[in-house]
């Protein structure tokens, strides 16, 4: 069946969807080849929103360059800041002191739990339900909130520098994020009752966009997309980094390669982070929040990489420096880049309307895949 | 029956109750107009004035469920919703409608202009020829049809007529493939709100709008015709949802995957018009929802409660058709507002693997106690 659609040329139906389109949430441009109703062939066309972060990032220095960073995947703001920051302390070896790391790390699944609310109201749109983005959003708010408090930002925050954190919390961080807590426990339910659960929604997920373990790891799939067919890639598992190896927390794993499986994965996360964010919120070391470093930083020569978890999967960091205040070359390599190459397998055989539940479960930030 | 009473004619068969009628005011300028013209020219008066009527509560109907629309949504969805046109935002759809007659109307390069322009007029005319057999109100309908069900069936299939226009008309891929799923849609679903509908005119035994719902003096038919009317009424519910294509059998629109499916290319006042078309259809259906199965004007009455009953007449019949039309417009827009889309395929298993069986066979049950008069 699968074979039989794949070659036969006759009524092709070659449809854009995109660069202007309410399912790709951005600028991406997918070609569709179709049969009928049945996708022959994805075909992703980027740059719409090549904004050369690469190449900007070569001309501005290892303080400033981080700012720039906000805007490749602005749902992990925190994390991306907290990649580069990662980066050069790792190449000027600087000692982070405690405080800052725990910071770090509870700003970190913070976001992740913002990004996944966000994935979570967006993938319901995707299949027809409107009013999920909206009970999603009322929690989302309120880690705004709190973010906006103590960092001055509610979405590019800027906060994570060379050393530490930019400025300490702000005093009523710890209450506000136990309240938090508590409202997220007290609403997620509502989150299984009017999606999980649904009827509709399952028979939707279930055993479509099917990806392989091995076809996941062929792309180059990380994340949660990657974790939904069972490959083990979580970043903070593997190679720990900040205070990640002193927590207690699960890494996600789902065996059914499918949407619901990716759905499944994320929905666990979320409780996840919830658990870390639990065991920091009340042993945050008191301390600086910064190292001392110098006011103009330059990197020893040679090549640097580091790697953290994003909401949606490894960011990879790669300076090339010549030990000059500028790096000569920066590389980031994105999540969303791989995951979105695994598409066109996934949708392969399947129907329209399934290839946008597909891309809501691979949770796609276009600025991050075209940078 | 010819067009001859444009307002209705008085029934009284079953006549128990006392309730307040619309029929002396209609008697009483059916009087007056023929000692005033000739008979030809009364015809003709009364025509219009009820042509008029039709198009004015078209534009009311319209306007009222955009903003209820608006406004359920927005409660099940914890925001607020239109709140800045008039009081409460209650003018907010008439400024809508403002909005759209001076926008441009604009017809694609590629589009056949005459189909094109076509489309929207008829999916109007359609619901405005679905509003002739319906009793708003005790003794009060605009065409006394005596197959008034068969006619309502009939007529509403039209509509995928004009979305396919449409669709195919637009010279778009989008539109071509929204009116191809609405098509092979409505099609389907057609069948099983036929069947439902049938399930009422056999325990009914009349095709006749009146006859039903005097029929239901004693109780409505979803009480009376035990468990399988109450399959009926659900089976009818879901198919016209889909019918009028409504979430979650939206596929013909579905903005996540085709922007906005067969009406993608409209703009202005011809999009108006679609959007006026879809809303009327989904008052339609549900009143015939209501006329059927929750006893269309008549007042709800519990066996031997003389007392209660005597209040519940009190209560003028329009207000309990209008209710109950509009508790099931609530329902239909509840089920927008809380369920994901289906596929086209598991839309198309869900109607000819189940819906269709159980209804046939619901059919043959209902049949088997309307001759057996095991129905109270």
């Amino acid at each position: 069946m699968l074979e039989e659609v794949a070659t036969s040329t006759e009524g092709d139906l070659v449809i854009n969807v995109g660069p202007q389109h309410p399912a790709t949430h951005g600028v991406l441009h997918l070609v569709i080849t179709l049969n009928g109703e049945t996708i022959k062939k994805v075909e992703p066309h980027l740059g719409y929103i090549h904004r050369s972060i690469e190449k900007m990032c070569e001309s501005l220095t290892y303080r400033q360059f981080i700012y720039v960073t906000s805007r490749m995947d602005y749902l992990s703001a925190h994390i991306n800041n907290h990649a580069c920051a990662l980066c050069v302390e790792k190449a000027m070896q600087i000692e982070v002191p405690e405080r800052a790391q725990v910071i770090r790390v509870i700003m970190d699944e913070l976001t992740r739990i913002a990004s996944h609310e966000l994935w979570w109201g967006a993938m319901a749109m995707d299949i027809g339900a409107f009013t999920p983005f909206f009970h999603a959003f009322r929690e989302r708010e309120t880690i705004n909130d709190i973010m906006e408090e103590t960092c001055g930002a509610r979405l590019t925050m800027n906060y994570m520098v060379p050393g530490g954190v930019m400025i300490d919390l702000h005093p009523d961080f710890q209450r506000k994020v136990k309240e938090f807590i508590k409202l997220f426990r007290s609403k997620v339910h509502e989150y299984d009752e009017l999606v999980t659960g649904n009827i509709i929604f399952r028979s939707r997920m279930k055993d479509v966009g099917f990806l392989s373990k091995e076809d996941a790891i062929s792309f180059g799939c990380t994340g949660p997309t990657a974790r939904g067919s069972g490959v083990s890639c979580d970043i903070r598992k593997l190679y720990p980094y900040d205070v990640y190896n002193k927590v207690q927390f699960e890494e996600v794993l789902e065996t059914g390669g499918d949407s619901l499986a990716r759905y499944m994965v994320r929905i666990r996360e979320m409780h996840q982070s919830i658990s870390i964010i639990e065991q920091l919120i009340d042993n945050i070391p008191e301390g600086d929040f910064q190292a001392k470093t110098k006011a103009v930083l330059k990197l020893p020569k040679g090549e640097f990489y580091t790697r953290v978890e994003t909401a949606r999967g490894e960011l990879g960091l790669y300076i090339v420096s010549e030990g000059a205040t500028t790096p000569y070359r920066i590389k980031f390599r994105s999540p969303g880049f791989s995951n979105l190459s695994a598409l066109d397998t996934m949708a392969r055989g399947s129907k329209l309307g399934d290839l946008v539940a597909m891309m809501g479960t691979l949770d796609l930030v276009i600025p991050d895949i075209d940078r | 029956m010819p067009l001859t009473s444009a307002f209705s004619i008085p029934f009284s068969r079953f006549d128990i109750h006392k309730m307040w009628s619309l029929t002396d005011i209609t008697t009483n300028i059916h009087d007056w107009l023929n000692e005033t013209f000739s008979p030809t020219w009364v015809l003709i008066i009364e025509m219009v004035i009820a042509g008029i009527a039709v198009i004015g509560l078209f534009a009311v109907l319209g306007l009222v469920l955009v903003i209820m629309e608006r406004k359920v949504s927005a409660w099940m969805q914890i925001r607020l919703g239109p709140n800045r046109v008039g009081p409460k935002g209650l003018l907010q759809s008439l400024a809508d409608t403002l909005k759209l007659l001076v926008k441009e109307g604009l017809t694609p390069g590629g589009a056949d202009k005459f189909l094109f322009n076509l489309a929207p007029i008829i999916a109007l005319v359609v619901a405005m020829l679905l509003m002739a057999p319906i009793a708003f109100a005790k003794d009060f309908q605009l065409w006394n049809l005596n197959i008034g069900v068969l006619y309502v069936s009939a007529v509403s299939s039209l509509m995928v007529i004009s979305i396919l226009m449409a669709g195919w008309s637009s010279n778009n891929k989008y539109s071509l493939m929204g009116a191809m799923r609405s098509g092979a849609q409505i099609v389907s679903y057609e069948l099983s709100a036929g069947l439902s509908i049938l399930t009422i005119v056999v325990l009914a035994g009349s095709l006749n709008i009146p006859d039903i719902i005097y029929s239901q003096a004693d109780g409505w038919w979803i009480f009376k015709g035990h468990i399988p009317a109450l399959i009926a009424f659900v089976i009818f519910i879901i198919a016209v949802t889909a019918e009028t294509n409504r979430a979650p059998f939206d596929l013909a629109e579905a903005e996540s995957e085709l922007t906005a499916g067969f009406h993608t290319e409209y703009s202005g006042m011809k999009f108006a018009l679609f959007f006026l078309a879809e809303y009327v259809n989904v008052f339609i259906v549900c009143a015939i929802g209501a006329t059927l199965f929750l006893g269309g004007w008549m007042p709800f009455h519990i066996g031997n409660w003389e007392a209660f009953n005597h209040v519940m007449d009190y209560i003028p019949s329009s207000i309990w058709f209008f209710g109950k039309t509009f508790f099931l417009i609530f329902v239909i827009m509840w089920f927008r507002w809380t369920f994901p889309r289906l596929r086209i395929d598991q839309l198309l298993n869900l109607e000819w693997k189940y819906l269709l069986p159980i209804s046939m066979f619901n059919l043959i049950l209902v049949t088997a106690i309307a001759i057996l008069k095991w129905h109270f």
